[in-house]
């Protein structure tokens, strides 16, 4: 266990950055919004990413993965974020692949893990309900009836909702705060209507309203009311590689800004000459340095079932979503009146960024996570 | 060949644990260190033992040659003794700048004869040494220091002032940056480092008061101090490289301190919860713990870029990158931190002495006072920033005036 990449995490890495850089690059992006696309990812991009073994890595062998951990999943969303690649990789692998893992019975895995990870069936998680991601905070609600339990009430951010085979929905089951259960709905229940919540970054993302929608008993994960643990974990793998795909973002447009920087000529000299600009550059590379630390435990942690992961996933999401906001507004500001300008990347990193920052906790939510777990740290 | 690392490391583990005295083991606290030297003060039989017993065995410096008094160990030797004296988590016999700084320059740069008369008496730790980089007009600009050595035959005649002196009253003798070509082209390039005898005739030590009361720090005046031509270290008007070199092994020695100093930690969570009311619910006070939070958890991001940072080396990497942040971050840290404890603790955090405020209350008062000059004693943070963003981030220099 290090805070750094070993030499297999390493060659992963590389081999990642290639693949993204030309078969994902930021151009591909670009079309897919101008195309209006729902699906918000290229499918045969997501083929080859299942070829190359990727949507396997964080699975035991036994459900037909690598396990290969969460520090080598790290290594391919830092090189997917570099390049604003998209894929449904942390929607259907990260966070409903975990829930199934960790949660699933033997049948609900035989039934969806393998065709996940072949790439054939997607799912989606949705928890969110508000303006904010507070998984402490579940309305929907799943009433038991002799057929099975009925799901009444919606789900907003659900990344890539569109078009998935099915969605693992957290509903509240019970009274007590954390009665919460998992449910697996197949896309094609009666009552589910979809719509798309067209975000700044034009990924797939969406809204779902359950409206008396009826599931048969064996679409329960794991126990009734007991899903607020499997929830949790599945939640801070996907935080862990949200913050590794928004480091890989904000250390490419860093690089863009800095080579700004030395060949944007003003007043007769380059502006990075100003040390008033110099110095707010190096402020973002402490910010970075310290941002890639705490990131590089928070997989560490996951992979070592730390039961400190929690905390040091909080600190990961928050140092880098901090460190994001400021690498992202200074890179806009820094490029003056061009980088408000639509036909420079600058402004896709910036708004993919600022929803990475917002997906499954912003830096505010992660630091009132992290705070009362700090004692223990 | 690993047999024989293998049994130095089980006979250094065996020889450290029956020599070196439990009560010798663990952090420090201020004050509680020994500093070799001419005045060396031992608290006690044991920080006497251990020294001698370190010393009697060549391991004040383990790895200089056995030629000079050092121990002789290989690279790989030394390596395994410091990671034996850790697991032990053995305090230094004693501290001495002599050593960590001058001592690696000296074998790099000095002639033979310099190596034979100064190196042994540091590897007996006979001699504490200070040193003389800073000048009233010359901080951050250190280039521009003034203190000038004439050439008068068979030595030089020193005279002007040194600034910001640790130990300066304390010490024997001094590595001293002067200037001994007034007319060069660059100013870098008419700077010499020497050494001299703080004993010797016009040489003056005053203390210096900080805001936070009494310090290590010193001014140091010269008045036509002789200083013997065989204490010029590496060729004339080349001081400047040497004195770059020195600051390098400054960094390795600030960050060795960490290893074994107690540090003035003040738990900032527990201290908030003691001065705020748990339930309270005003704006104010919700606010002031969402602070504490984010710096308790930007040290903790700084802790683990510390330890990122070894492990990174360990395994041969490049860590200029990530070392350029670290004496920035944690000054600024620790200034922000105290800067908080003083909003939190309103006039509880003001007072200078006294019975009416507790012996914490009045450690916080001086931490916070001193921390103002740690951000900028050793490159001010502003240099810090400046280094980054010219040798890491590679950005251009300014037309004129500014930095290099």
């Amino acid at each position: 266990m290090s805070l750094v990449y070993n030499e297999e995490q390493r060659m992963l890495l590389d081999t990642a950055q290639e693949f993204f850089a030309e078969r994902s690059p930021v151009s591909a992006l670009r079309a897919l919004r101008d195309s209006g696309d729902e699906l918000g990812f290229e499918p045969s991009v997501w083929r080859e990413m299942t070829e190359l073994g990727w949507t396997a890595i964080p699975f035991p062998e036994r459900l037909g993965g690598l396990a290969f951990g969460y520090t080598g999943m790290g290594a391919v969303f830092e090189s997917a974020g570099r390049q604003l690649s998209a894929s449904p990789l942390l929607s259907s692998i990260v966070l409903c692949g975990s829930v199934l893992e960790l949660g699933g019975s033997e049948a609900q895995q035989a039934q969806w893990l393998a065709e996940m990870i072949s790439g054939s069936k997607r799912l989606a998680l949705a928890v969110d309900e508000g303006a904010r991601h507070n998984p402490e905070r579940i309305e929907l609600v799943a009433k038991r009836n002799d057929r099975g339990f009925e799901l009444s009430g919606s789900k907003v951010m659900v990344v890539d909702g569109m078009g998935a085979d099915g969605w693992i929905v957290a509903a509240r089951t019970g009274a007590a705060d954390d009665a919460i259960s998992l449910f697996i709905v197949p896309a094609e229940a009666a009552g589910v209507s979809v719509s798309r919540q067209k975000l700044i970054d034009s990924r797939n993302t969406a809204r779902l309203v359950f409206n008396q929608v009826e599931v048969a008993a064996d679409a329960l994960i794991g126990e009734l009311d007991q899903g607020a643990e499997v929830l949790s974990l599945a939640l801070d793998r996907g935080r862990a590689c949200i913050a590794a795909e928004l480091l890989g973002a904000c250390e490419s447009l860093f690089q863009t800004t800095l080579d700004y920087l030395r060949t944007r000529v003003q007043f007769d000299v380059p502006i990075g000459s100003f040390q008033a600009l110099q110095h707010r550059a190096a402020w973002m590379h402490v910010d970075i340095e310290l941002a890639r630390s705490s990131l590089m435990a928070a997989l560490e942690a996951l992979d070592a079932d730390d039961v400190q992961a929690g905390q040091l996933v909080s600190l990961a999401k928050w140092k880098v979503g901090q460190m994001a906001d400021k690498v992202s507004n200074e890179a806009v500001q820094m490029h003056g009146g061009i980088g408000v300008t639509d036909e420079l990347d600058v402004g896709l990193y910036f708004k993919r960024i600022r929803v990475l920052q917002a997906l499954l906790g912003d830096a505010d939510y992660h630091l009132n996570r992290a705070a009362p777990l700090l004692d223990a740290a | 060949m690993i047999n024989t690392i293998e049994e130095f490391r089980a006979d250094t583990r065996a020889w450290l644990e029956s020599n070196c005295p439990e009560s010798i083991r663990g952090p420090a606290k201020d004050g509680e260190l020994v500093w070799g030297g001419s005045r060396i003060e031992f608290l006690n039989e044991a920080q006497r033992l251990w020294f001698e017993r370190m010393r009697d065995r060549g391991w004040f410096c383990p790895d200089w040659p056995t030629a000079y008094g050092g121990g002789g160990l290989t690279p790989e030797q030394d390596s395994v003794l410091q990671q034996e004296l850790k697991r032990l988590k053995c305090r230094p016999p004693q501290i001495n700048l002599g050593i960590w700084m001058l001592g690696p320059v000296l074998l790099e740069f000095g002639t033979e004869e310099q190596k034979q008369r100064l190196l042994p008496p540091m590897t007996r730790g006979e001699v504490r040494w200070c040193q003389g980089f800073s000048e009233p007009n010359a901080g951050s600009d250190l280039a521009n220091l003034r203190t000038s050595a004439v050439d008068a035959g068979d030595h030089y005649v020193v005279n002007g002032s040194k600034i910001w002196t640790s130990y300066g009253d304390k010490s024997d003798w001094m590595y001293c940056l002067v200037r001994t070509d007034p007319h060069a082209a660059k100013k870098q390039e008419g700077i010499s480092l020497v050494v001299l005898d703080m004993h010797a005739d016009g040489v003056e030590v005053r203390p210096i008061d900080l805001i936070s009361g009494k310090s290590a720090f010193c001014e140091v005046f010269f008045d036509n101090v002789k200083v013997p031509k065989d204490n010029l270290i590496g060729p004339l008007n080349g001081g400047w490289t040497l004195a770059k070199r020195l600051l390098q092994h400054e960094r390795s020695a600030m960050s060795k301190f960490g290893d074994f100093c107690l540090p003035n930690h003040f738990d900032l969570m527990a201290i908030v919860s003691r001065y705020i009311p748990e339930d309270s619910q005003s704006a104010a006070d919700i606010m002031l713990r969402a602070k504490a939070t984010e710096l308790a958890l930007n040290e903790q991001a700084f802790n683990l870029s510390v330890r990122r940072m070894g492990e990174e080396a360990r395994a041969g990497q490049d860590v200029s990158a990530t070392a350029a942040i670290m004496k920035l971050v944690h000054t600024e840290q620790e200034k922000q931190k105290f800067e908080l404890l003083v909003d939190v603790m309103g006039h509880r955090a003001l007072g200078w002495d006294g019975d009416e405020f507790s012996e914490q209350e009045l450690a916080i008062s001086k931490a916070w006072l001193l921390s103002y000059t740690q951000t900028i004693s050793g490159g001010s943070s502003e240099v810090q920033l400046n280094v980054i963003a010219k040798r890491v981030l590679e950005l251009p220099d300014a037309p004129k005036g500014g930095a290099k």
